[in-house]
């Protein structure tokens, strides 16, 4: 080095030939081949580094992980809510059964000669009679409520005719004609078509859904401004790198790349995570749901998320962080100027 | 190589800047930018490095109008100049070789090119055997020659340093100035800004002096 200085400063140094350096500035160098690889092993390494950053600082990662997790595992786990009730109605859906509520006053030996005249009708398909004690029996049963029924001095319970009406009577007209014929007999004290609850309860389901739906879109909206900040944040510490590469010629798809990639494994690992949140919540709701299911007949069982369910919801998840990473850092590079 | 053609750069706030500047850089010609600070040095290298657009007037780089160039040409246009700091710009949490390697992972060579050319530049800028040391572990003097070979290392056929010795002793700034000549006898242009009399005297160029955003001698 020393030798070269006095070289140098020697004035007029004479300029010499080139000889080895063969330049070749216009192009990047290499075939098409090594630069597919070069471009795979950008994106090979913006992959794992960005989740290097997100492991480098945990406390920052788990935080925004967990609000993320939240975010999405409520938006989910409504999403399964309405699809178990929907499934609930389902079952129900065909059933027209008539249910008489007998006066207090009625005793059992009238209740039964009422069942059998009721059976002679030649709309009606079948009857059940369940008087008082059956009642309060299946009620403490399943109610739960046992031991405050077994205060009480009186059974409250009333008893009750079932009626299932014949298939032939599918239209309204037919039934609400039943319907009235039972409730102007003197024992009856209401008379209730089954399908009526049913269909109210299928109404309030569909203002379920569209909630659920409107949740959703919200949850959504939350996710990606949450993602977006935390992108911005990293963007703010990285500052310097972007201006460099930016003065280096680095593309802005270059830059965007890594941030990219960050967004991608947030969303990714808080939809895992949500996945998670959701399933252990249906499982500690399990027992509980499958006992109620009993009054049912058993004919509900509690549905997880499918598999299907559970790739869009990841799907969903880190396409959100990847979007929301895109619009923050596109915003931000017009605002950056390199100084 | 380089060509300014009546080039002003006025702002909004301070009025020009720069004010009728023309000259023209051969292929493989070495010039100083002297002038007291202030003088518009900066300015017109922010021009050349495409960080500015000029008000009037036209800069020519190898053909190429920087005045005009689309916003998506620009990253295009850098990658055909080596830029050069006074506070080096070097990222603090990489390698020397990954601080070296930056231009050519963002022109997308591949991985056994990358090594090769980086070990190159760093052999020119006798920094060889310190590519796995961090930036904060080096002199002063060690840290622009890394500026230095992360500029040439993609090979191009210009080399633009502002202050490349501002924060350097003589003895540095010597050695520093060997190197910008090895470059240029290889047929780079090479142009350096400095408000570093002595230094510009004792070495033979062609010196463009700047006098409060004029050219007065070129």
């Amino acid at each position: 080095m020393k030798q070269g200085n006095k070289n140098y400063i020697r004035k007029n140094a004479p300029v010499k030939p080139v000889r080895h350096d063969v330049r070749q500035t216009k192009t990047a160098g290499g075939n098409f081949i090594d630069k597919l690889h070069a471009y795979r092993d950008l994106h090979a390494h913006a992959l794992f580094s960005s989740l290097g950053r997100l492991v480098a600082s945990p406390f920052t990662s788990i935080m925004t992980i967990a609000v993320l997790a939240i975010a999405i595992s409520l938006a989910s786990g409504f999403y399964i809510l309405v699809v178990n009730l929907q499934q609930l109605t389902g079952s129900l859906e065909t059933s027209n059964q008539i249910s008489l509520f007998l006066r207090d006053d009625v005793s059992d030996s009238h209740a039964n000669k009422l069942a059998d005249s009721i059976r002679q009708n030649p709309d009606v398909q079948s009857v059940k009679l369940i008087t008082r004690e059956q009642g309060l029996a299946e009620f403490q049963t399943y109610s739960g409520f046992g031991a405050a029924i077994n205060a009480l001095e009186n059974n409250p319970l009333p008893i009750v005719i079932q009626v299932l009406p014949k298939n032939s009577l599918e239209d309204k007209q037919g039934l609400e004609s039943l319907l009235k014929n039972f409730q102007q007999s003197p024992e009856v004290d209401l008379a209730q078509v089954d399908l009526q609850w049913i269909e109210r309860l299928q109404s309030i389901l569909e203002v379920a859904r569209l909630f659920a739906i409107l949740l959703n879109l919200m949850l959504g909206l939350a996710v990606l401004f949450v993602i977006g900040n935390t992108v911005r944040l990293e963007l703010h510490t990285r500052r310097d790198e972007v201006a460099i590469a930016k003065l280096v010629g680095a593309t802005n798809s270059f830059i965007l790349r890594p941030f990219l990639y960050s967004g991608f494994w947030i969303g990714f690992i808080s939809g895992v995570s949500a996945w998670f949140i959701v399933n252990v919540l249906m499982l500690i709701l399990r027992q509980p749901v499958e006992k109620l299911s009993g009054l049912y007949d058993g004919s509900f069982h509690l549905l997880f998320l499918s598999f299907t369910d559970t790739l869009a919801l990841i799907f969903v998840s880190s396409v959100l962080g990847v979007i929301s990473s895109w619009f923050v850092v596109i915003y931000q590079l017009r605002q950056l100027k390199p100084e | 190589m380089l060509k300014f053609d009546n080039v002003t750069k006025r702002y909004p706030e301070t009025g020009d800047v720069l004010r009728n500047i023309s000259f023209h850089l051969r292929h493989a010609e070495m010039a100083f930018l002297a002038g007291h600070s202030g003088a518009g040095k900066s300015t017109l290298l922010k021009l050349i490095a495409t960080m500015e657009r000029c008000s009037r007037g036209q800069i020519l780089l190898d053909g190429q109008d920087l005045s005009h160039a689309k916003e998506k040409q620009l990253p295009f246009i850098r990658r055909k100049m080596g830029i050069i700091y006074q506070d080096y710009k070097l990222l603090q949490d990489r390698t020397v070789f990954d601080n070296v390697a930056l231009p050519l992972v963002i022109a997308g060579y591949g991985h056994h090119e990358i090594t090769r050319r980086v070990r190159a530049a760093l052999d020119k800028v006798s920094l060889s055997g310190k590519e796995k040391k961090y930036p904060f572990a080096l002199s002063g003097g060690e840290q622009q020659r890394v500026g230095i070979a992360r500029a040439v290392v993609n090979k191009p056929p210009i080399i633009i340093a502002d202050e490349p010795t501002g924060n350097l002793d003589p003895e540095l700034s010597a050695e520093i100035m060997f190197l910008f000549g090895q470059f240029q006898q290889v047929g780079v242009t090479v142009l350096i800004a400095s408000h570093d009399i002595s230094l510009i005297t004792q070495l033979n160029h062609r010196v463009l002096k700047l006098d409060h955003g004029q050219l007065i001698s070129s």
